[in-house]
């Protein structure tokens, strides 16, 4: 009997200047929300409920891009959006557009299991989530120092195309850092945000299950819908894999990536790992992405064509990782 | 067909162009009373004439699903643009989405209240910004920004969907576009995302290029908010050198069964031709009642498969097969 297997992410697209304590930070948050998982899987939980609860924890924390600690659109607010499936059925739902719900991806899975709809947004969604009586806070609760000051760097970088020297803020006031030659959806990766935050899991009946959550793109215009809310783009989950993507928005929407891998496994027959590799490698074509990936049998995988994932991964019989490079 | 064969033809230039469009698949009834009938079956023909003599001047496969759609949103007797069915607070939020098959690129539009033609409002998008998807306010402003057209959110609203609305909220339920009156226990329908209604147009242009447009209303009395298949790439709308999509039918089914993306896949990777793929999807997929769908291949073949009791089509193809149909 396969076992389970969880894994979760919280961006693509990290840059390789990060300073090593925010890399710390990052894998102990990892590895805390996977353990976590693991618990919740180990007393035998559904993936579904897996899933919800370990994205609900990543949104609480304001590490990553999503819940509290998202990044902010150009007016400086916080707009969120999330999406979670249930491999077995394939029921879905989405939310996009939430400034006052304190866990987005809970109202999406309100949303499956709740509403008549699949999709919810903006002042619809808001009032969705009144009538079911989540929690609801300021936007204000979302927003961190951390994010607005990136925001700030954001609307510099974006009147200056090429050149730039531009002190980080945050790590060292004084000093100024050579421009980064890399950058991600129209960002220089040094102020760039991953996008998403993501968990996918099997669970010990071999159902498959994925969520994303995210606070979107820096200094995106307000209604800008990336891949994360989109089913079979930033998620994805059927009978046979679990899929959560994240990374650059467009590229993903257009090459329907979490689907992606679930149509080669089953038009092609490819593993799962196969299936990630090829996605990743010849879905994407000049986008930046990476993915996580979970298939019914109890396996684990990901990807990703940029420079960094934050990630982990844990299956049944003990194996557990948390990474951030290659 | 290998991809170096299609490539060799294509370049060769020995593809005719085609084109198929939809006005909604649902539970259409065989009686249903001609002053119903006949002026979406004139329309279909009428409009389908517009993109036949605009590929006929050698107009972009893009060029022409945009203009279709936009007749389409224009036509009040199509459930998208002018004649959208109404939100459950008696508004209309419209919904579109275009994509262009052979880039890749594309638009999505949600939320639209003022906008005369979403459709285009999604074309910019695509081409305006770096973005694919704006909706509710941030979608309207980009919209004034761009200078689209824009009238007074009356415009789009009919008595025929004022009328929808209010037997809707009699049976309190959410409601599928075409039907008869209500018969509870002859429901096929589970509570839930029935969205059917919505226009499409895909088509094939002479250089071989692929493209696709959806656009809609949504769901009669549906929550305010709520955002159906057409603006999901992969669901709704979907295009690349493989094929053309634009499906219709009920919302949750086509999201879930990623209907537009699959028609593709199966030809890519199982090597399925046109017919048969979309046969495969809408036959053995998706299940019954939920979809229906219009597809071309770079090689002038068209498509128009639903599992549901009817669907408003109509396609040609440049050898002169023209065909106008409901059931």
């Amino acid at each position: 009997m396969a076992g389970w297997a969880i894994a979760v992410h919280g961006g693509a697209g990290v840059d390789p200047n990060l300073p090593a304590e925010r890399q710390e930070q990052a894998k102990q948050l990892l590895t805390s929300v996977l353990n976590l998982g693991i618990r919740a899987l180990k007393s035998s939980a559904s993936a579904i409920n897996v899933v919800e609860l370990v994205v609900r924890e990543l949104e609480s924390d304001p590490l990553f891009n999503s819940g509290r600690g998202s990044v902010l659109t150009e007016d400086g607010a916080v707009e969120m959006e999330a999406s979670i499936m249930d491999g077995s059925g394939r029921q879905c739902g989405a939310v996009s557009g939430l400034t006052t719900v304190k866990n987005p991806i809970s109202l999406a899975r309100l949303v499956m299991d709740k509403s008549p709809h699949s999709y919810l947004a903006f002042s619809g969604a808001e009032k969705f989530a009144k009538e079911m009586g989540v929690e609801m806070v300021d936007n204000e609760y979302f927003i961190t120092q951390d994010n607005v000051e990136m925001l700030k760097l954001a609307k510099e970088a974006n009147s200056i195309v090429f050149d730039y020297r531009i002190p980080k803020a945050g790590y060292e006031p004084c000093s100024t850092v050579v421009q980064s030659p890399i950058h991600m959806n129209g960002l220089p990766i040094h102020i760039y945000a991953p996008e998403t935050v993501g968990c996918v899991v099997v669970d010990s009946e071999g159902r498959c299950a994925a969520a994303t959550s995210t606070g979107g793109l820096l200094n995106k215009r307000t209604g800008r819908i990336g891949d994360s809310p989109l089913i079979g783009a930033g998620t994805y989950a059927c009978e046979l894999c679990a899929v959560s993507c994240t990374g650059e928005g467009e590229a993903i929407i257009r090459s329907t990536l979490a689907r992606e891998v679930g149509a080669v496994m089953e038009y092609k027959g490819l593993g799962l790992q196969e299936a990630v590799d090829f996605v990743i490698k010849e879905r994407l074509d000049e986008g930046k992405a990476g993915l996580i990936a979970v298939s019914k049998t109890g396996e684990v995988a990901y990807g990703f064509n940029c420079v960094g994932m934050f990630r982990g991964c844990a299956t049944q019989n003990g194996f557990m990782e948390v990474g951030i490079w290659d | 067909m290998s991809q170096e064969v299609l490539d060799t033809l294509n370049i060769l230039g020995k593809m005719g162009w085609a084109i198929a469009l939809h006005g909604g698949a649902g539970d259409i009834p065989i009686n249903i009373p001609a002053e119903r009938r006949e002026p979406r079956e004139a329309s279909l023909r009428r409009i389908l004439q517009i993109g036949v003599s605009a590929l006929n001047a050698k107009s972009s496969a893009l060029d022409v699903v945009e203009l279709v759609v936009r007749e389409l949103e224009n036509c009040p007797h199509f459930n998208a643009g002018k004649g959208s069915v109404l939100t459950s607070n008696g508004t209309v939020e419209m919904e579109a989405c275009i994509m262009d098959g052979s880039s890749k690129q594309c638009g999505a539009v949600s939320g639209v209240t003022t906008v005369v033609n979403p459709i285009s409002l999604a074309r910019r998008i695509m081409e305006k910004t770096p973005h694919i998807y704006l909706a509710f306010d941030g979608a309207e402003a980009f919209a004034r920004e761009q200078g689209l057209e824009i009238v007074d959110k009356n415009h789009f609203i009919t008595p025929e969907n004022i009328e929808r609305l209010k037997q809707a909220k009699e049976a309190n339920r959410v409601q599928q576009d075409y039907t008869q009156p209500i018969k509870l226990e002859n429901q096929n329908v589970p509570d839930g995302d029935s969205k059917l209604g919505t226009v499409g147009c895909v088509a094939v242009d002479n250089l071989g290029n692929l493209a696709a447009a959806t656009s809609t209303g949504g769901l009669v009395n549906k929550m305010v908010g709520r955002i159906g298949d057409t603006p999901i790439i992969g669901a709704g709308t979907y295009a690349n050198k493989f094929c053309a999509v634009s499906a219709t039918g009920r919302g949750e089914a086509i999201i879930r069964e990623t209907v537009a993306r699959d028609v593709a896949a199966v030809m890519e990777y199982k090597g399925l031709g046109l017919k048969e793929a979309a046969a495969y999807i809408v036959d053995q997929v998706a299940p019954k009642g939920t979809t229906g769908l219009v597809a071309v291949s770079p090689t002038g073949e068209v498509t128009m498969p639903f599992n549901t009791t009817g669907m408003f089509r109509a396609c040609a193809t440049e050898d002169g097969f023209m065909e106008v149909a409901i059931w």
